[in-house]
This record gives C-alpha cells, sequence and structure tokens, in this order.
C-alpha cells in the first residue's frame, strides 16, 4: 500500500458572489494594502490516504471531492497529491 | 385523516424541531412523531418536515453532512411514491443539498445572520402548498437565517420559471437570492424547500397565522 499526502482546494465559482471575501478585500484596503483587484476566500482540505497507487488514490480523491468535499452547483475543486 | 402522522426529522442541531410538532398538534391536530436521523424506517409517515436548525454544525456546508444520513438516503423512495415532503431553512438547505432540489443556499449578501418578518409573494401553488387565487397573493412569514442566498445557474432557474417551479419570492429580497427566490417545489410538486418558517406563523399570539396553510398542506394526496 502507497500512502499519499493529498491538498483539496475549494473554491466558489466565479460567478458565485463571495460576501466574506469582499468584506476582507475592504479591511484589507483599509490596512493600508493597496493594489488589490480582487479576493475570494475559498477552503483547503488535507488528509493522509492510503491506495495501491496513484490511479486508485485519484479516483477516491474524485469521488471525496465530487460528492462531499465541494458542492460543485457553487464550487470547484483541484488538489495536489504527494507519495509519503 | 384520523391516523395521518408527519414525521418529524431530527439531526444533531436540528432547534425547529419542536416548533414544527407543537404548530402541527397544537394547532392543526396533525399527529406527529420524531425520526431520529439514524432511522431509515419511513413506513408509519405520511409526509415528513425536515426542520430547521444547524444540523451537523454545518460543518463544510449547510446540509452537506446530513445528507449521508440513513433518514436521507431512504427519503429517495419516499419522495419517488409520491409522499409529500416539506423542507423548511436547514430542511431546504438540506434537500439542495442532497439532490432532490435544485441550485444551493450560500451565504447572505450582507454576511448578516437576519432574523425578520419578510413579505412573500406567492408565485405558484404547485402541489398545493400555498392558497393561490386569482390575483398576485402575499403572505407574510419570519426568517432567520444566516446562509439563505439562494442560487442556481441560468439554465436551472429558466427550468424554474419554465416549470412554474418556484414556489415564493421575495418582495424585498433580504439576501440577495437569485430572483428573490424563497422557496422552491421539485417537478411533481411533493417537496418543498423555502427557506422562511411557517412552523413560526401559526397562531395570532405571537404574530401572524400565514404559515398553517402550508403546513396543513402535508395532508394533501
Amino acid at each position: 500500500m502507497d500512502q499519499f499526502a493529498v491538498k483539496v482546494f475549494v473554491r466558489l465559482r466565479p460567478s458565485v458572489l463571495d460576501p466574506a471575501g469582499e468584506a476582507t478585500k475592504s479591511a484589507s484596503i483599509k490596512l493600508g494594502a493597496e493594489g488589490i483587484k480582487s479576493l475570494r476566500i475559498g477552503k483547503m482540505i488535507e488528509l493522509k490516504i492510503e491506495g495501491n497507487g496513484e490511479n486508485e488514490v485519484r479516483e477516491k480523491i474524485d469521488l471525496l471531492c465530487d460528492r462531499l468535499f465541494a458542492n460543485t452547483v457553487i464550487e470547484d475543486y483541484e488538489y495536489s497529491l504527494a507519495k509519503l | 385523516m384520523e391516523n395521518f402522522t408527519v414525521g418529524v426529522v431530527v439531526f444533531p442541531g436540528s432547534n425547529c424541531d419542536r416548533d414544527v410538532s407543537w404548530a402541527l398538534e397544537g394547532c392543526l391536530e396533525i399527529r406527529t412523531k420524531y425520526l431520529w436521523h439514524e432511522s431509515s424506517d419511513l413506513s408509519d409517515v405520511d409526509a415528513i418536515v425536515l426542520p430547521g436548525g444547524f444540523s451537523y454544525g454545518d460543518y463544510l456546508r449547510c446540509g452537506a453532512i446530513a445528507r449521508f444520513s440513513p433518514l436521507i438516503n431512504a427519503l429517495d423512495e419516499f419522495v419517488k411514491s409520491g409522499k409529500r415532503v416539506l423542507g423548511i431553512c436547514n430542511g431546504f438547505q438540506i434537500l439542495t443539498e442532497s439532490g432532490f432540489l435544485p441550485g444551493a443556499l450560500v451565504a447572505n449578501k450582507n454576511l448578516n445572520f437576519i432574523c425578520d418578518d419578510v413579505e412573500l409573494d406567492i408565485v405558484s401553488s404547485k402541489g398545493g402548498w400555498f392558497y393561490n387565487r386569482d390575483e398576485k397573493q402575499t403572505i407574510k412569514l419570519p426568517i432567520a437565517h444566516g446562509e439563505g442566498r439562494y442560487y442556481c445557474d441560468s439554465d436551472t432557474l429558466k427550468k424554474l420559471v419554465d416549470n412554474e417551479l418556484i414556489a415564493l419570492r421575495y418582495k424585498n429580497n433580504p439576501n440577495g437570492s437569485s430572483f428573490d427566490i424563497a422557496g422552491i417545489t421539485n417537478e411533481q410538486g411533493n417537496v418543498l424547500g423555502l427557506m422562511p418558517h411557517p412552523e413560526r406563523a401559526c397562531d395570532k399570539a405571537i404574530g401572524g397565522t400565514d404559515g398553517l396553510f402550508t403546513l396543513k398542506s402535508l395532508i394533501l394526496k
């Protein structure tokens, strides 16, 4: 069995308004940071997972992302994977 | 109708289950039964309410974890048999997360938790959930949510409009919902999801009775 460290990034789709991102952008400007053109907030999920090779693990991660980690009506996801 | 029983689902974190039960039993004399989320036996209930609250702490996304409970798994067959399911607030979020209704509910545009009475236009009474005369009718119901902004893509919105699946629209959109949507039904009309709380508007003493009709319609075939 191989073990992998996986980082999943979940982001609101570009068409979905992100009010928390907007509020944070506004606070960033108040802090004095100039030049911020956009700011959007997502989630990062870290997991360690075992499986027989990368392909099998990717299948599991795809299922998890599509059915649980992200709601694809409003969110996109991507992930990176490193063998431990 | 004497034996008609409405199942009120209780998730860890539900907090409107007692209110729904009180409104049905106390105001409408409809028998209720609490259904723990781990139960998958729906054989002795005739309709189901998914009440408001914060199921599973709203972890990950509102309604996302509740979707995997044994009860929600059993709900598919219940809905296909034509029995009625009403999702209120968190219940609406669960119905969209689990795919019984299209779209999703996301954080209010102004990021506030909004607790208020709102005026709503009845757009469609598909499924008989609302009393709809020929002229446009407005009702007033309380809302209480932080993540009630209805979102769907433009194709889905067109489908909702074309098939008369939009049940309620806010008169003064409080949360930024697409097309002012406050409640929708499935195509068969036996599943209704709405952000406002009809169970909190069932007695004049607490501010109104506009919610009675919807709760009463749970007993329709």
